[in-house]
């Protein structure tokens, strides 16, 4: 699995997210693209945008990191179909390319959180989510201030009629309730899918919880299935050239 | 000629503010009776480049458009354009 980190001047889950794809996934193709770099470079399967601040979340979190440079490469990757996950800020940036629908607001309390978190699957027939069991909850650390999504009453009422709501915060036995909703966010959304399921941003940091000394290795499953969707693609290219 | 475009952005009307209410609550209780709906907005000012007031207005309107307000959630207008640093209601203050 080709995989690009964008690093944008504030990022700093972009280590994080290198480790746990590189070491404890075990993709030796990870590598960094700075956000000056006009190109993510070719034959990438996996762009992720990190977490951090951002230009210093400046104006609105991922409003400057949108026009860096490196972007309109990205935009033009997940155009073409290219995968992009953007984890929390990655997350801001991708609602303020246009990317994903919406925008992630200050959390309702103003304060920012940092805790874990109990995540419930709403869809795994995606690319990020194909090897987690549909209602299992995920125990994920958040860390944000701004992590309160908000749409219009037409694009959420979109978005969950396509199943595009892929995570929703839940208490630790699943259930979606107000008191597990640490931000506000309607709906408790923690995580969304493009329409076309290629793109996919969540508030919560998977990378952060990969590994069991960590407190939970529940995230890896994230990064396991984009794995398993890249090994599946590729078997299917082998397999059509053999057949040629 | 050089302008100072100043732009204001709010939050649109249903759109929950926390910190306005917050300080609505501190204004209440500061003996404010009377003051509700206080809403904390951004003021940017831009100093443009242009041969009128109105073309320096209408760069100020698409400086906000493409990256100083988002749509979903923020409305924006361009309260003044001078060509002095402060704004006109400042001046006589």
């Amino acid at each position: 699995m080709r995989t690009r980190i964008v690093q944008f001047p504030g990022s700093n889950c972009d280590h994080d997210a290198h480790h746990a794809v590189k070491h404890v996934l075990g993709e030796e193709d990870t590598e960094f693209v700075w956000h000056k770099s006009e190109s993510i470079g070719d034959e990438v399967d996996l762009v992720i945008l990190p977490g951090g601040f951002s230009y210093g979340d400046y104006l609105r979190t991922g409003a400057i990191a949108r026009f860096s440079p490196v972007m309109k490469d990205v935009i033009r990757f997940a155009n073409a179909g290219g995968t992009v996950l953007g984890i929390c800020n990655g997350f801001q940036v991708l609602c303020e390319s246009g990317l994903l629908p919406g925008v992630l607001m200050r959390n309702e309390s103003l304060k920012f959180v940092c805790k874990e978190v109990y995540l419930q699957t709403e869809n795994n027939a995606t690319r990020f989510t194909s090897t987690v069991t549909k209602g299992r909850t995920l125990k994920i650390p958040i860390a944000h201030g701004e992590g309160n999504f908000m749409a219009t009453d037409e694009v959420l009422a979109d978005l969950e009629s396509n199943g595009q709501v892929v995570f929703r915060y839940a208490s630790k036995h699943g259930e979606i309730d107000r008191g597990s909703n640490p931000n506000g966010s309607l709906n408790n959304i923690a995580g969304i899918v493009n329409k076309e399921g290629n793109v996919f941003g969540m508030m919560p940091h998977p990378e952060r919880a990969c590994e069991i000394m960590l407190g939970s290795s529940d995230g890896l499953a994230i990064f396991q299935s984009l794995q398993a969707s890249f090994q599946h693609v590729q078997g299917a290219h082998h397999f059509v050239s053999e057949a040629a | 000629m050089s302008f100072y475009v100043y732009i204001a952005i709010e939050r649109k009307e249903a759109i929950l503010d926390p910190s306005g209410k917050a300080a609505e609550h501190a204004l209440g209780s500061l003996g404010f009776s009377g003051v509700s709906n206080a809403r904390i907005g951004k003021l940017v000012r831009l100093k443009v480049e242009a041969a009128t007031a109105e073309d320096a207005r209408h760069i100020g309107e698409e400086a906000a458009r493409k990256l100083l307000s988002n749509a979903i959630m923020e409305e924006f207008s361009v309260i003044e354009v001078t060509d002095q640093p402060h704004l006109s209601a400042g001046a006589h203050a």
